[in-house]
């Protein structure tokens, strides 16, 4: 009875009233999609798991010319260090597949239309945010790849005109990659971007609150009594948490059966490792950079590349702009066109940059 | 919603049947087992994780024997402070020619101690604790218990000090 009364006492003392009543009248609907739904909870569940392995490996790591030392004593000597770093490594990559599978099935799903706009605008601020938390992780343990990695991509910012240059320089704290970039990238990696990232964070899930779970149009169409929703909670929750228990146990498998490999000390000295690629998420980058440098050579063809990258990053931002509510059929139709033209391009290039 | 099932498909005049609460409770055993194997097999690399360092200094201060290079030549009268495992320790060479090691780590809060040459007794700057500097007694102060005394062996080339058992 007790616990009653101080659950009671907790509810009115918090204003939980609201929350609770919003829950207990959310729903989320339910159709052959319904599947694509829980992309979301995955990505911010893989989110949570690298929060709490990121701040255990900061238990050890120490940035700056130790970092290489560091990562090596966590990897071969700390108890478990190599499951710790496997696991944020694993959740690191399927943090960033579930982010791209929960985009393009937002997109597919239309509901970055009215009005959800701001889910769409802050989950591409949230996905940019992402792959920088991808890039200035990967350079943390100062190992060959991610030296030659971050040598490389601080190229992409080097290659504006007048301005790129101070700013690659600023960012590497040198006119090459060294202990001070290690620093650098280390600061961005644990306080910038998570300050950045967690507002964010918040307002994104605050507006899937607020809006719920948008149907896709075939769903729009039928009649509202053709439709079926169920509660989101506990129903959906309870689904939602089981999704998280099997993606924990495919993570935990993933980092225990193949861990994460330390390569040799980065040594500035020495040449490239042959066949040295970025990672996944980075790779249609890196194929189209390669493509059109086949056709237009030189600084050209780089600016080029960037310019078609950056354009079609700004014009999949500003989809809710053009393809705004369903009145508009044929500019929906288009968007949908655009749509699987870039989704088959990041597939097809990035499959590319695996194989040229 | 699963309540409301279970009514239906058992007697409604009681609720609680048998069956019903044995099978809630097996569900309920079922689940908090459950938690608790993941709890566990999270928690345990988590804690080695952070304890790997705790393991590593334990096993170094299960050290029995240091030997200290060329320590036969300390001078008579003075001290020398050396590390015992993990702890500091002290090497006397006394006046009278005869040689004590002890440990360096008072018994009363943990400070270091130091030896005294001119009063010949060894004292904590903490909170004035004083050991006799042959034995390693409390003198005076608040410490409760002696200094750990430790064997010496002085050799040739060396001084070996080893933990009495």
């Amino acid at each position: 009875m007790k616990l009653e009364t101080l659950k009671a006492d907790l509810v009115e003392r918090l204003g939980l009233e609201e929350a609770i009543k919003l829950a207990g009248k959310k729903t989320v609907p339910v159709h052959k999609h319904t599947f694509w739904y829980f992309w979301g909870g995955i990505s911010l569940f893989s989110f949570l798991i690298q929060v709490v392995t990121g701040i255990l490996l900061m238990v050890y790591y120490r940035p700056g010319p130790e970092a290489y030392e560091s990562v090596r004593q966590i990897t071969y000597q700390i108890q478990f260090g190599w499951l710790i770093r496997s696991v944020h490594n694993w959740s690191a990559n399927f943090f960033l597949f579930s982010v791209f599978v929960h985009m393009f099935s937002v997109f597919l799903m239309k509901a970055y239309r009215r009005p959800r706009e701001v889910g769409w605008y802050s989950g591409i601020a949230l996905l940019l945010l992402g792959l920088t938390f991808g890039f200035s992780g990967y350079l943390l343990p100062m190992d060959e790849l991610s030296f030659f990695a971050t040598k490389v991509g601080m190229e992409i910012p080097n290659a504006i005109p007048i301005i790129g240059p101070p700013i690659a320089n600023l960012l590497r704290g040198g006119l090459e990659v060294n202990e001070f970039t290690v620093q650098r990238f280390f600061a961005l990696h644990v306080v910038i971007l998570p300050l950045l990232y967690m507002p964010l964070l918040g307002l994104h899930l605050w507006m899937v609150q607020k809006h719920g779970n948008a149907a896709p149009p075939s769903e729009e169409a039928k009649e509202p009594s053709q439709r079926k929703t169920m509660p989101f909670f506990p129903n959906f929750v309870a689904q939602d948490l089981g999704v998280w228990l099997i993606v924990l146990n495919l993570i935990s498998l993933l980092a225990a059966l193949f861990p994460w490999q330390l390569g040799p000390q980065a040594d500035p000295l020495a040449a490239a490792p042959e066949g040295i690629h970025p990672e996944w998420y980075f790779m249609s980058q890196f194929a189209m950079l390669k493509l059109i440098g086949r056709v237009i050579p030189g600084l050209a063809g780089e600016a080029a590349a960037m310019t078609l990258f950056t354009l079609g990053l700004v014009l999949w931002a500003l989809i809710p702009v053009f393809d705004k509510d369903k009145t508009n059929t044929k500019r929906s139709r288009q968007v949908l066109y655009f749509g699987i033209f870039v989704i088959l391009v990041l597939l097809s290039t990035t499959f590319m940059g695996f194989v040229i | 919603m699963k309540d409301e099932q279970e009514m239906v498909l058992t007697d409604p005049s009681s609720p609680s049947s048998p069956e019903d609460v044995s099978r809630r409770k097996f569900l309920q055993t079922g689940v908090f087992g459950a938690c608790a194997v993941y709890i566990g097999a999270i928690g345990y690399p988590v804690f080695r994780y952070l304890n790997s360092p705790v393991e590593a200094s334990q096993l170094a201060s299960a050290v029995k024997e240091v030997t200290l290079d060329k320590a036969n030549e300390l001078a008579v009268g003075t001290a020398l402070m050396f590390k015992f495992g993990t702890s500091p320790a002290l090497l006397i060479h006394h006046a009278d020619g005869s040689w004590v090691a002890m440990s360096a780590v008072c018994t009363h809060m943990g400070c270091t101690v130091k030896f005294d040459e001119g009063a010949k007794k060894i004292t904590c700057a903490c909170h004035g604790g004083v050991f006799d500097a042959a034995t390693g007694e409390n003198i005076s102060g608040p410490p409760p218990r002696p200094l750990e005394r430790y064997d010496v062996k002085v050799n040739d080339a060396n001084v070996v000090v080893t933990k009495i058992s």
